[in-house]
């Protein structure tokens, strides 16, 4: 078995009174595509902004085992530390990208860290000096890599806002693999997808985790989970409900409960049966 | 302990001031998430009409003085709704769905234009106006300080509270503030829902406005004295104040009110008349620094 | 048309009860201080009457005006207009003093310390997407620090010139720090009540800044030690290259030195828009969420846009102080900020050579107008209205890629965000 990259431990996550995540466990080990599902509602987007950092988690621990031996500790690190240090990238589930940038842009932003170091060889680069010049060459060849593999090349020079909503979702993951990441986070890629196009993510998500990123992904259609994933999480109502390999997940008597909304799983054993 | 009783007296009176301007700014805000720039100057307006009022009401004999400033609390909050809806329609419809900083521009040109044309038309003097309701009673004595409380502090609060009232009964009770919290929420939903939206922001403009031109009345009434420049230094200090609590809540709008105008009294009063516009303002940076939505502001969870 | 004359007629009414007491009663300070009213009944009724005919004709127009279909390439023409101009601005710029013309100089002094606030605002609030309303204590800080240094050590104008821009920027971080994660309209009023402060601590602080007397005497430049006195000693410009002293040299080279800076000004941020920093500053205005996900740290990034913004500020300051010989705390009122703010926003958020335009139209317009006095400003504040309501996107809108693999197109402004810290 592969080694793991993510442990999730006991996480919590409460908003005022309402306990939105409750003491979920899992992993995430290195070459999977590991899927969290779940019914609306369960606590999946909660769990992921948790681990990039955009929520503080009010309980348990999100240790990043990194390759050289050192722990990282996730849990109320600032999101932008986790994703430099940790190299944890995410997409969003209502698209996030820079509009009004094109498409090249947005793949360069991504890589700001590495064109620009720190701000002192920011500034310097104003008067030519450093070797931002090199940097900035490198960067452009590794966004026209992920531009060819996302199929949009022919657009670079196109504002990102102009695009269909498909190339869209293709951009984000790009821009997010620009970043370098050991761990994707992916919250519903194929929504909104004609099947043509999700078959197109399937394929792309499974070269990524081919290519040696994990990938952790939140996703409604179970056709694209079940056929890609290595490994699924069930949450509902912020609980963990199952772990396993989408075989196991599909034969579990209490997921088929989550998702039907059946009270007592003998009566879904008969339903099923 | 006299001293600080009489300062607690002023800052509650100038904060009740600050606070009807205040409800303004919070109720545009809240709707159509400008800040309404020119609305300072609609308080200065309001006081400027209210002097021509009362000293009309006088040429023409009216002396009675409960009459003469009920007749001018109507005509100006009238007149001055008329220059909040026109406002609104002139130089903020247009905009609407705009880019965020357009109208933050037009209402600054707004406001420019208002403080120049009550130059223009009523004079750069200050006009002074002659103590209506004079007098008060003592509250105790201490050490020869006497702690007054005037028949015009009052007045003002009086008529503050009254007014606060009626309009939270608006706000929470009628369909009109039904409409206006829809607005606030969801503005296209609310318009498909068959409310008219734009009557129903053109009487949030009327109600800020009319409210404002009341503070002008209680202003002119209190200090005896404006000029068009007046508008604006209220204006910011009402805005801080619906900042301070959390723009968008009424109560939030009254409670910045009174903050501002007690840290104004006291700093004045213990410190230096001077810096009082430095003490509130570095107030108000100090409790967005550690509460970023205000005191009784929203804190809104981001959403990823 | 009865239509049109109802509407007309409302509009009347409207214009009735807004002007009337405001116009028709105008109150007049009597003897002894008492007020009287003094009514000027046909002044009310002529804009009555004008407000009824304008709006008449304007309801009428726009029933027979046939709808127009929109360009749909008015976005790239524009974008070949900004190509023309600049490089047209430019060499006018660089010849209006050849015309010798004192006053026309004068105005172009003005104009360009405009410009260069112009584009050290446009970082912040154009690049970046932070609304700054105080800009003006930036501009404050910097003609202070010349002034005070000058006269405290006796430092020349080119020595004073940066410190007073580290300085600015020095405050821009101490400002920053703390409240840039304040977000949209809460930042604005943070912004203006520092620039009141700054204001005020100015007007107070009698034995430091001279209080609302100001500071007098603030040395003017030189060139390389050459003075620009009208004597014709040889350590004068005049003296030097043997030339009739007089006035009008001082003004050019003041205007040249204040070009010079507005042209590193636009210089510097123009290439730092290439750059990552500029390019993140952009990325923030458009998503600051997706920022944070990509890893850049959006404090810094604000921080650098508010610093740099403020040095430039700070820049213009010193720049004004030995202009003007002398400073107090009135030049430094929200007004400015206002103003400077609608040069950004008017020309076109993040476009240099929109706020170069928007500041020639709005400063020289106003010197046009300068024989109105007190109707000057009625009219700029009316004009802002106006010009905001035609073309709330700026004069010059949309941006240029900063990088493109290709032929950089130009993007639309519907495409962009304005920001929303």
């Amino acid at each position: 078995m592969a080694e793991v990259l993510l442990s999730v431990d006991r996480l919590t996550m409460r908003f005022g009174g309402l306990l939105a995540v409750n003491a979920v466990s899992f992993e995430v080990r290195a070459g999977d595509i590991t899927a969290l599902i779940g019914p609306n509602g369960a606590g999946k987007t909660t769990v992921f902004n948790c681990i990039t950092g955009f929520y503080k988690p009010t309980g348990g621990r999100i240790i990043m085992h990194r390759p050289n031996g050192g722990d990282l500790e996730l849990a109320g690190m600032p999101g932008f530390l986790i994703n430099q240090r940790a190299k944890v990238a995410r997409t969003f589930q209502n698209i996030r990208l820079f509009a009004g940038m094109t498409v090249l842009e947005n793949l360069m932003v991504a890589q700001h860290n590495t064109v620009m170091p720190n701000v002192a060889r920011g500034l310097l680069a104003v008067f030519g000096l450093g070797n931002f010049r090199h940097l900035e060459a490198a960067a452009i060849e590794k966004a026209r890599h992920w531009l060819d593999r996302v199929g949009l090349i022919e657009r670079a020079d196109e504002p990102a806002g102009s695009l269909p909503y498909g190339a869209q979702r293709r951009l984000e993951i790009a821009r997010a693999m620009c970043t370098d990441p050991r761990i994707l986070c992916l919250d519903e890629p194929a929504a909104g997808l004609n099947p043509r196009e999700s078959d197109e993510l399937s394929a792309l998500l499974m070269s990524i985790r081919d290519d040696g990123c994990a990938v952790l992904l939140i996703e409604h259609d179970m056709g694209v989970v079940m056929r890609i994933s290595d490994h699924v999480i069930v949450l509902d109502h912020g609980v963990g409900l199952a772990d396993g390999t989408p075989t196991e997940i599909k034969a579990n008597k209490h997921v088929i409960a989550a998702y039907l909304g059946e009270e007592d799983p003998e009566d879904i054993a008969e339903i099923v049966a | 302990m006299a001293y600080a009783l009489q300062q607690l007296i002023n800052g509650i009176t100038l904060g009740m001031i600050y606070g009807l301007i205040a409800v303004g700014y919070t109720m545009v805000y809240g709707i159509i998430g400008m800040i309404n720039f020119a609305h300072g100057d609609v308080f200065m307006i309001g006081a400027f009409l209210s002097l021509i009022a009362l000293t009309g009401l006088g040429m023409l004999g009216i002396t009675y003085v409960p009459l003469a400033l009920f007749l001018t609390l109507i005509f100006a909050a009238g007149i001055a709704a008329l220059y909040g809806w026109t406002i609104e329609r002139v130089a903020y419809r247009p905009l609407r769905g705009s880019f965020r900083l357009a109208p933050l521009i037009s209402a600054i040109g707004m406001s420019i234009a208002l403080q120049n044309f009550a130059q223009v038309a009523q004079g750069a003097r200050d006009k002074n106006l002659p103590e209506l309701i004079p007098g008060g009673f003592k509250i105790f004595e201490e050490n020869g300080f006497v702690v007054q409380l005037s028949w015009m502090q009052i007045v003002i609060t009086v008529v503050t509270v009254a007014l606060l009232g009626l309009f939270t009964w608006l706000v929470t009770k009628t369909s009109l503030g039904r409409a206006m919290r829809a607005c606030e929420q969801d503005m296209k939903m609310t318009s498909l829902l068959g409310i008219d939206v734009n009557r129903t922001i053109g009487l949030t403009f009327v109600i800020g406005a009319a409210l404002a031109a009341v503070a002008g009345l209680l202003f002119l009434l209190y200090y005896g004295s404006i000029n068009f420049y007046i508008g604006f230094n209220a204006g910011v200090k009402a805005f801080t104040a619906a900042v301070l609590g959390g723009v968008g809540s009424l109560p939030g709008a009254v409670i910045g009110g009174l903050a501002i105008g007690l840290i104004e009294a006291f700093w004045s009063g213990y410190a230096s008349v001077e810096y009082k516009d430095v003490a509130a303002f570095s107030v108000l940076i100090v409790v967005l620094i550690f509460m970023p939505t205000g005191l009784l502001g929203r804190a809104d969870v981001e959403k990823v | 048309m009865i239509k049109a004359l109802k509407d007309a007629g409302i509009s009347a009414l409207i214009a009735l009860g807004i002007f009337g007491a405001m116009v028709g009663l105008p109150s007049v300070v009597g003897e002894g201080g008492k007020l009287s009213l003094d009514p000027q009944p046909w002044t009310v009724a002529i804009i009555v009457a004008v407000v009824f005919i304008g709006r008449l004709g304007m309801v009428l127009w726009q029933a027979n005006r046939k709808p127009r279909v929109k360009a749909k390439s008015a976005a790239h023409s524009k974008y070949t207009i900004s190509n023309v101009a600049g490089p047209l601005l430019l060499i006018v710029a660089v010849v209006l003093p050849m015309a010798g013309d004192r006053y026309l100089i004068d105005v172009g002094v003005l104009v360009m310390t405009y410009v260069m606030l112009g584009w050290g605002l446009n970082i912040v609030v154009g690049l970046a997407g932070l609304l700054d309303l105080g800009y003006v204590a930036f501009y404050a800080v910097g003609a202070y620090s010349y002034a005070l240094l000058a006269q405290t050590f006796g430092l020349g104008f080119w020595t004073c010139l940066p410190l007073a821009g580290l300085l600015a920027a020095f405050w821009g971080m101490l400002l920053g720090f703390p409240v840039l994660r304040l977000r949209g309209d809460y930042l604005a009023i943070v912004t203006l009540a520092f620039g009141e402060i700054i204001r005020v601590v100015l007007l107070n602080w009698t034995q430091l800044t001279g209080g609302p007397n100001g500071i007098s005497g603030i040395p003017r430049p030189t060139l390389f030690g050459l003075k620009f006195t009208l004597g014709d000693g040889p350590d004068t410009f005049a003296g030097f290259f043997h030339l009739t002293p007089s006035v009008t040299y001082r003004v050019a080279f003041l205007y040249y030195v204040i070009f010079g800076l507005a042209l590193l000004t636009n210089w510097v941020s123009s290439r730092l828009r290439r750059l990552p920093l500029g390019r993140a500053w952009e990325a923030l205005r458009e998503d600051e969420i997706a920022c944070r996900a990509l890893g850049i740290n959006v404090t810094t990034t604000k921080l650098t846009a508010f610093a740099i913004g403020a040095c430039f500020g700070g820049f213009a300051g010193a720049f004004f102080a030995t202009r003007q010989a002398f400073i107090s705390p009135e030049s430094f009122t929200f007004i400015e900020s206002a103003i400077v703010l609608a040069v950004v926003v008017l020309g076109g958020l993040g476009s240099q050579i929109g706020v170069a335009l928007a500041a020639i139209v709005m400063i020289g317009g106003g010197e046009v107008f300068r024989d109105f006095n007190e109707y000057r400003m009625l009219i700029f504040g009316l004009a802002l209205v106006v010009v905001m309501v035609v073309r709330p996107r700026g004069l010059v809108s949309g941006r240029t890629p900063s990088v493109s693999l290709g032929k950089g197109v130009h993007i639309a402004a519907d495409m962009m965000s304005q920001g929303h810290g």
